[in-house]
């Protein structure tokens, strides 16, 4: 506990923006056959630092066959609330979960060059305490540290329905489950919430057996994966609506709501769209009333391709879906960023009217057929895929790796991971960073990242920006 | 020392510990600042804060009542007394052993502040806080009118418990509605952090001193 809040705990996002820059990130390395333990990398992000761009520590697991996917903080500008009293914790943990083996770590960053683990949450107790499986999206809020999850019980998964459970912010122990009243919600994938406004959306991907050996095409085909979003409010635990994005829009993945709490929006990533492949965003609002709805705003076309260059999952298709498999909103709400995993590009658009996006800047890097080489002349394995955002918005990070067995199906064979940087012009453009690029250990791949003191897909604030 | 310097002194108590509840952002004064930045106007701020003062003054009131009509027994007033600091003086000791915050206010929605802030006083000893002062109070009118009948007294009690818990409640309001104003309209949020200083010991601490003071002034 701390005599004062965190410093880097911020009352809005326009003063999280004011902060100083972040000088480390924290990216997560896996293991896609689990021949070696997954770990936590902390690479140099401050561009003044001799090791500029490298990693400067890693911290393997003790465990193998994690396979880390998302983590988060235990505690972020939420922390703030008067309502909750939880604003003495330091910002200093990161909750890392892994998705196959259901086990979660707790890594003390305090001294980040010193990463070591604080606490380890075996599997069992997940099992026992919650009836979940394979924990995935971590979020610091008004009960403690709120974990998401893509399995319900028993081997596969299968038994029950997916949710959300909490864990003590203080001590780490898991309290239980969520939800109160589910209402139709079967599926799980990611989650997010306006505090002062006290409700929460959450998202579908698919059930273990959907994923975990690698996506099921008859699955996708007859539109088996989620495509539903749910608004719950928050603190009574219940799902009020469901809304149902219509069954060609397969696998609603990422939760991104408008920072400053005063807008009452939010954006949903749609993977495919099985009727033409296209990938789509669509934002979703609040009314007066509390009702929610949903429209698409953004459509992003598949791209003509032979057969020949593409994997077998895609050949008879003769086109590359972009495959929108992560988004993330800057901190002033300005700018949304969509990774097309599938066609190799890094889309920036203008959202300042939600309703109406338009297309900023656009990165190209890796792909499945262009394969686009970084500017320094590195190949970019697979396609930009996790994508984190420095709370000035002026630096944009990405990863290349989806999920290990769904790598392997679009991108054959051993890529090899990346991190790498564009710089985001003040009224939009995008442009990658030739002198920053992240190399990785053999074997590993590289899936998300947290920045230092906070960023765009962590942070949610308890007062609008003045 | 006299008994109306004494009294003068207790009444001080009262508006002193009603500031210091105030000034605490953790008795809620940035919910109000939040609630006028949120609506966009001003007027919701005072709004938010009259919510918050019912709260806290129900809070007051539902410690001190009890206390009044037990105060009534004339006969026990010295062991109630003790019984009273020794209960401020346990919830002192508690709160510093156990630094947690109770996990049942997170279940309150933002939308409820009254409640809110009633629970949030009645789950940090806020009234409780007031209870040796209070009862300071009834003992020292008690002894100015001699043994009178406890009826009457009983309502004197009360009239008192809901004085005291009212001007606690203004005193609290006057603080955080001064706060909560200067931020929203010229300091704003970044004072929030750089000021938020963690009183758990602190207010711990206070427990206990009161708790002591009243059983002092009651042996």
């Amino acid at each position: 506990m701390n005599l004062r809040p965190d410093p880097t705990f911020h009352a809005t996002p326009k003063l999280a923006m004011a902060a100083p820059v972040e000088t480390l990130a924290f990216t997560l390395m896996l293991s896609p056959d689990g021949s070696q333990p997954d770990g936590l990398a902390v690479v140099d992000v401050d561009p003044g630092s001799d090791t500029y761009g490298e990693i400067v520590h890693q911290l393997l697991m003790p465990n193998k066959g994690d396979e880390f996917h998302h983590f988060g903080w235990n505690a972020c500008s939420s922390a703030l609330s008067p309502l909750t009293g939880h604003a003495f914790l330091e910002r200093r943990y990161l909750i890392i979960p892994g998705i196959r083996s259901s086990r979660i770590y707790v890594i003390d960053v305090k001294e980040p060059l010193k990463a070591k683990i604080h606490k380890i949450i075996e599997p069992e107790e997940v099992f026992e305490k919650t009836g979940y499986s394979r924990p995935h999206t971590i979020h610091c809020g008004p009960e403690g540290i709120y974990v998401s999850t893509l399995g319900g019980g028993g081997k596969d998964g299968t038994d029950g329905p997916p949710g959300i459970f909490i864990m003590d912010c203080e001590t780490f122990d898991i309290l239980g489950r969520y939800e109160m009243d589910r209402g139709i919600q079967d599926k799980h994938y990611d989650f997010w919430w306006n505090l002062p406004r006290d409700y929460m959306i959450s998202s579908e991907w698919g059930l273990p057996p959907q994923f975990e050996n690698g996506i099921v095409a008859e699955d996708l085909l007859s539109n088996k994966y989620g495509h539903k979003i749910h608004f719950w409010d928050l603190r009574a635990r219940k799902n009020v609506q469901t809304i149902d994005l219509g069954e060609n829009h397969q696998m609603a993945l990422e939760i991104r709501p408008a920072h400053d709490p005063a807008k009452q929006y939010g954006f949903c990533g749609v993977v495919v769209d099985t009727t033409n492949l296209q990938g789509a965003i669509f934002t979703w609002w609040r009314n007066d009333d509390g009702t929610f709805e949903a429209k698409k705003t953004i459509t992003i076309d598949p791209q003509p391709a032979s057969a020949d260059d593409l994997p077998d999952l895609l050949k008879g298709f003769e086109a590359v879906p972009p495959l929108v498999t992560d988004i993330d909103l800057s901190m002033d709400d300005r700018f949304l960023y969509v990774a097309c995993w599938g066609t190799g590009e890094m889309h920036q658009y203008d959202v300042s009217d939600p309703m109406n996006p338009t297309l900023a800047g656009k990165v190209e890097i890796g792909g499945i057929v262009k394969k686009t080489k970084h500017p320094n002349g590195n190949e970019f394995g697979y396609g930009p895929q996790m994508v984190e955002i420095s709370r000035d918005g002026k630096r944009v990070y990405w990863t290349n790796s989806l999920y290990s067995t769904w790598d392997d199906q679009f991108y054959p064979g051993e890529r090899g991971a990346a991190m790498v940087m564009a710089n985001a012009g003040e009224n939009g453009g995008l442009e990658l960073d030739e002198k920053f690029w992240v190399g990785f250990p053999d074997g590993y791949r590289s899936h998300q990242i947290r920045l230092e003191g906070g960023d765009c897909s962590t942070d949610s604030f308890c007062y609008p920006n003045s | 020392m006299g008994e109306e310097p004494m009294m003068a002194a207790l009444w001080w108590a009262v508006i002193a510990s009603g500031l210091y509840h105030g000034v605490n952002p953790g008795m809620g004064w940035p919910l109000s600042v939040s609630a006028a930045l949120m609506e966009g106007r001003r007027r919701a701020l005072p709004s938010a804060l009259a919510m918050l003062a019912l709260g806290h003054f129900l809070a007051m009131s539902a410690i001190l009542l009890p206390f009044s009509m037990m105060f009534a027994l004339v006969d026990w007033q010295r062991e109630i007394r003790i019984g009273a600091g020794l209960l401020v003086i346990s919830l002192g000791v508690f709160l510093l052993i156990r630094r947690r915050h109770p996990r049942f206010l997170a279940r309150v929605p933002p939308s409820q502040l009254a409640l809110w802030s009633f629970l949030a006083a009645m789950a940090h000893g806020a009234g409780l806080m007031l209870l040796p002062v209070y009862l300071g109070l009834c003992g020292i009118e008690d002894t100015e009118g001699g043994h009178q009948a406890a009826a009457m007294l009983m309502s004197d009690n009360i009239g008192i418990a809901l004085a005291v818990a009212a001007s606690h409640t203004a005193a609290m309001t006057l603080a955080g509605g001064l706060i909560a104003l200067v931020v929203y309209s010229w300091l704003g949020l970044k004072f929030l952090s750089q000021a938020w200083f963690n009183m758990d010991i602190l207010w711990a601490l206070s427990l206990i001193v009161v708790g002591i003071a009243g059983l002092w002034t009651a042996l």
